[in-house]
Parts: C-alpha cells; sequence; structure tokens
C-alpha cells in the first residue's frame, strides 16, 4: 500500500509530528510505501536545521532527515507556509534577499500541488494535525 | 466503502468526537489516538456516547497513547479495542479511506 | 474512476474551525485553490465553527489581519461546485443561510447559468457524501 501523510503541526509542540513519524516508521516496517510527507501550516518548522533540542529527548527534524536517507521517503515543506514562517532553503533565501537559510537535510521545498499529487497517487492519505 | 475516522483530542477538551460520532456511517471505524484516547475510558462524562455509538461504529484506541498518559489498557469502555501503530497502519490499509478529524 | 490517463478521486476538504483565531481556515483555502488545477472531484464541507468562514460582513480593521473572506466568492470560477453547509451546525449557532455569504458557480453545460454552489445538507445527509470521499484534507 502507499500512503501519503499530511503533517499540519510543528515539532513539539503538538503531537502530530511525533504520531505521523511513528506511523510511517510502522508502515515502512511493514512493507508499505510512504510515496510523500508534506508539511503544511506550522508544520513547516519540522524541516528546520537550527533546532538544539535537550539531548535526552528525541531530535524531531532529525528524525524525519533520517527517515528520507534510510527509505528514500520524500519530505516536502510547502513553499507558501515555509515563507511565511521563516523556513527558507539557499535558493529561496537567495531569491528573497535574506542573509541566511535554514532547510535541513531531506527536506526540500515544494508547491502544495505536491500535496494533491499524493492525494491522487497514494491509495491512503493520512493526516497529522491539531 | 468503509471509512476509518481517528480522532486525536479528547471530547473534553474539542468536539471532534462528538462531530465525528455524528458523521460516521454505520459499519465505519473510529480509532482514538493522542489526547483523543481519553475518549476510550470507562466511567467518565463521555463513556456513554462511544458505548452507544458502539452498535453501529468499531472502536479503537491507540495503546502507546494510553500507556503515555498512564492510563490502563483494562480501564478502556468494553468492547473498544486496543491497537499498537502496527495496528493503526493495518486499519488504515484495510478501510477505503481515512479522515482525521482534529 | 479513471478519464483516459487521468485518475479522477473524490477529494473532500474539511473546515471545522472558524477564521482568524487560527490560520487553518486561509491556508486551506488556498490549498483549495491551487487543487482546482488538478481535476478531481472537489467538495468542500463547512461545519461546525466552519461555517463562521463564509459569515457576510467580515471586517477585519481592527485585529489587523487580512480579510481573506471575498476570496471564497471565486471558488465558482475555479469550478468548485459542491459546497456543503451543515444544516445543524448553522442552526446550533443560531444562523441561517442569510447570514453567509452566496457562492455561486456558471454551467457550462447549461448555457453558462448561474447556480448555487452552496448545498445546506442535514448530518445524515453529509455522512453520506462524506463516506463517498476517496481522499479527505482536514486542517
Amino acid at each position: 500500500m502507499k500512503f501519503g501523510i499530511l503533517v499540519n503541526e510543528g515539532p513539539y509542540t503538538h503531537q502530530a509530528s511525533d504520531s505521523a513519524y511513528k506511523f510511517a516508521k510502522a508502515a515502512i516496517d511493514k512493507g508499505h510505501e510512504v510515496f510523500r510527507v508534506f508539511f503544511y501550516h506550522d508544520g513547516v518548522n519540522n524541516g528546520t536545521s537550527l533546532a538544539v533540542p535537550p539531548q535526552d529527548d528525541r531530535h524531531i527534524p532529525n528524525q524525519w532527515s533520517e527517515l528520507a536517507k534510510e527509505h528514500n521517503v520524500d519530505l516536502v515543506l510547502c513553499v507558501a507556509a515555509a515563507q511565511r514562517r521563516g523556513m527558507l532553503d539557499e535558493d529561496e533565501a537567495q531569491r528573497n534577499g535574506k542573509s541566511a537559510n535554514n532547510v535541513a537535510e531531506g527536506f526540500r521545498i515544494s508547491g502544495l500541488g505536491q500535496l494533491i499529487e499524493a492525494g491522487i497517487q497514494a491509495d491512503r492519505m493520512m493526516v497529522f494535525g491539531d | 466503502m468503509a471509512m476509518l475516522h481517528t480522532v486525536n483530542k479528547s471530547p473534553f477538551e474539542r468536539n471532534a468526537l462528538e462531530s465525528c460520532i455524528s458523521l460516521a456511517k454505520a459499519g465505519s471505524s473510529i480509532l482514538l489516538t493522542e489526547d483523543g484516547v481519553v475518549g476510550a475510558m470507562q466511567g467518565t462524562a463521555h463513556s456513554k456516547k462511544i458505548e452507544d455509538a458502539m452498535a453501529n461504529i468499531s472502536f479503537y484506541v491507540l495503546g502507546p497513547d494510553l500507556k503515555a498518559r498512564g492510563l490502563s489498557e483494562s480501564n478502556v469502555v468494553n468492547g473498544v479495542k486496543v491497537v499498537d501503530y502496527s495496528g493503526f497502519v493495518d486499519l488504515a490499509a484495510d478501510h477505503d479511506s481515512v479522515q482525521s478529524w482534529l | 474512476m479513471e478519464d483516459g490517463d487521468q485518475v479522477i478521486k473524490k477529494f473532500m476538504y474539511m473546515n471545522r474551525k472558524a477564521p482568524y483565531g487560527t490560520i487553518y481556515a486561509l491556508e486551506s483555502l488556498e490549498v483549495v485553490l491551487i487543487a482546482a488545477a488538478f481535476d478531481q472531484d472537489v467538495s468542500l464541507v463547512f461545519a461546525d465553527d466552519g461555517v463562521y468562514q463564509l459569515m457576510k460582513g467580515q471586517n477585519t480593521d481592527d485585529i489587523g489581519m487580512k480579510n481573506f473572506s471575498p476570496t471564497y466568492s471565486a471558488l465558482g470560477d475555479y469550478d468548485i461546485k459542491k459546497i456543503y453547509i451543515e444544516k445543524e451546525s448553522l442552526e446550533e449557532r443560531g444562523l441561517t443561510l442569510e447570514d453567509l455569504q452566496e457562492l455561486k458557480y456558471e454551467d457550462e453545460d447549461d448555457d453558462w447559468a448561474e447556480k448555487d454552489s452552496i448545498h445546506l445538507v442535514s448530518r445524515a445527509e453529509l455522512a453520506d457524501v462524506i463516506d463517498q470521499q476517496d481522499v479527505v484534507f482536514s486542517f
């Protein structure tokens, strides 16, 4: 089965990102495919390269980066939501005249069309939010 | 078409569970996750709503979220089935579509 | 259902929150507008506090936020013509359809006649509509 996942909330404040991650891992462990994880609203903040959470707790952005690396999962941050919230990759930063960029490894920035495409291509679309 | 509905908020906090129950068709399933697991507990002001709805709808609750909140599986409303994340994945695969009530 | 190469699925966008207190109303509308380009079978639902998103006469001057409610009237131009409003949600809030924007579309199969996009449905009817969907987005 091919799963699409939508994450509507940022790391730590809501359980959404954790629940989505646990679901994605369980799906992969069972031999399913996670076609794409799309991050919208505050969910784009899961893609930050600047998080420094306490050492004795899970590192949410890193968990997602590792999932992308190990299992080739496509992690997409919505460009409009990302711009609003100051999540910029190198290209976006340059285009908008910003002095820094902050998107973590494994995440890419793209449009809402990627979410719709995931809805079309996946067998099941899971939404994790508030 | 059997839909899997998920509710992640406590019935004491939001009306998500109430709305979900009123709009879920007979034969569908409801999975309680995150703070929504509170809705699965016996002896609360909301328990009867679940008990009544169980006539037509299958109820599940995510074990890891119960455990996290110090809630015991043995105190869950009779007939609500406890599943883990693997079971959550199975539920999603075994139903035709999934709707999250936020 | 397939149309040549293209898969057509039933997409539902569920709106249950009031506008402005959170960004969900605005950002979900942005998804709907982009989604129009994908030619899927789209339905919008406004239930619970979501019905407030369509209130007429929104004036955001004093809260300093952008009033995005005029955008809803463009939905017809984007071929979004299945907009369901849950009757009980209106009643419980002391509202009627008169309090909400009238949303219309032009029916290309009927000489571009202007028609209502809004369908007032009971919970029971809405439950049937929801059950038919392939993909449900909640925000």
